[in-house]
């Protein structure tokens, strides 16, 4: 699903990325770890496509619709509500019965409640419930995750972690953490960045 | 179809956003209100019509900058544009989304902009009207793909008017040619030919602008 080989990656004379190889097939799940300016999240941007290799090979052999993205940010508009936000994000990733869908995200992750309210009043941990709704919307093969655990509390741990569980067998995931931990049960991979 | 039910979702956004947030459309309508208020002031009584003319395009212009300005406030602070080109529809359907906001903005503005003009300077006729609105469309098609040129840079706010001022010179010279002159089909043609072509280019060039 991802090769790379020599994978290189500079913004100006920074390079963000040295020689990094990968092969992520259909089932796999690759942790990817390392301390902050390795490179983790400029590596997951590569693999969905947003910023281009300065050298080396990447193949990504998945459609653009098929990648789930779980940035820093949680890519979500502050002024809509949670609802609006995934309506329109269903309706871009041409998310069939979308209406249903969206429901029933919002409820595995608690925020039915909150759906009326603009995700701008959300705490950080709500936010990234949403961002993991709307992560896992349009039910991607691919799911490149960047510290999926970030701002969540036990309860939204505990329901990432069944998330988690139930994709794991039949998607692709790149995972960069710094809790690999907490991953390691559904890790296939594990790729150390420097 | 879907292309189309994209571009009315990706308007229908903006237009909820700015009806919620307020920070684009009351700061171009003070804007430009306030500039036909020096201006006014400015020139001396005995000023002909035509620099008043040319004084309502300056204002135009700089308004519909401040707007373009914020054009993809939202998306940048977010990071939302991330999501939005990860989407598997057409990267051109934002881009038509947003000539579409834009448009609406610079369309308000002017409805309290001419009467403000009307007011203080001199009646408004067909012809100008026309020009106006078919400057928006360039205005609005031009300003977008530049704004999100400008976005992905850390100078955005120096490097958008350096961009779209030149670019906006041919829209100056068909709109004020077009309020002006006693034959003003000529400049609107020239407006209606830069929409078109600038559409085009702007519409097709739209997805290398945000992809690396």
């Amino acid at each position: 699903m991802i090769k790379a080989r020599a994978l290189e990656k500079r913004y100006g004379d920074k390079r963000i990325l040295r020689g990094v190889a990968l092969d992520v097939a259909a089932d796999d799940f690759l942790l990817v770890t390392g301390p902050n300016g390795s490179g983790k999240t400029t590596l997951l941007r590569l693999c969905a496509g947003l910023a281009a290799p300065t050298r080396g090979e990447l193949e990504v052999e998945v459609e653009r619709g098929r990648v789930g993205y779980l940035a820093h940010e949680p890519l979500v508009y502050r002024e809509l509500t949670a609802l609006e936000n995934l309506d329109l994000y269903g309706r871009l990733y041409r998310v069939p019965e979308r209406r249903e869908r969206v429901g029933m995200l919002l409820e595995r992750f608690g925020l039915w409640d909150a759906r009326h309210a603009r995700a701008g009043s959300f705490s950080r941990g709500m936010l990234q419930r949403l961002a993991l709704c709307r992560t896992f919307l349009h039910e991607p093969s691919l799911l490149l995750l960047d510290e999926p655990y970030s701002g969540l509390d036990e309860e939204g741990a505990q329901l990432l972690d069944r998330e988690l569980g139930e994709r794991a067998p039949h998607s692709a995931f790149v995972v960069a953490t710094h809790e690999p931990e907490r991953l390691e049960r559904f890790a296939s991979a594990q790729l150390a960045l420097v | 179809m879907t292309y189309l039910a994209d571009v009315g979702a990706l308007a229908r956004k903006d237009l909820l956003l700015e009806l919620r947030a307020r920070d684009t459309l009351p700061a171009m309508l003070l804007f430009v209100v306030s500039t036909l208020v020096v201006f006014h002031f400015v020139l001396p009584a005995d000023s002909s019509d035509l620099a008043a003319t040319g004084l309502l395009w300056v204002a135009l212009l700089f308004t519909a900058l401040l707007g373009l300005s914020r054009s993809f406030a939202a998306e940048r602070e977010q990071g939302v544009i991330d999501g939005l080109v990860l989407a598997p529809s057409d990267r051109s359907a934002i881009w038509l989304g947003k000539t579409l906001s834009i448009l609406a903005f610079l369309g308000l503005a002017e409805l309290i902009a001419l009467p403000a003009y009307a007011l203080f300077f001199k009646p408004v006729d067909a012809a100008l009207v026309g020009g106006v609105a078919l400057a928006d469309v360039g205005i609005a098609a031009v300003g977008t793909l530049l704004a999100a040129m400008a976005t992905a840079s850390r100078a955005r706010e120096l490097l958008l008017p350096l961009l779209f001022l030149p670019l906006a010179i041919p829209i100056v010279i068909g709109g004020v040619g077009a309020s002006v002159a006693g034959q003003p089909g000529r400049y609107l043609g020239l407006l209606a030919l830069y929409d078109a072509l600038f559409a085009i280019i702007c519409w097709a060039s739209f997805e290398y602008v945000v992809t690396e």
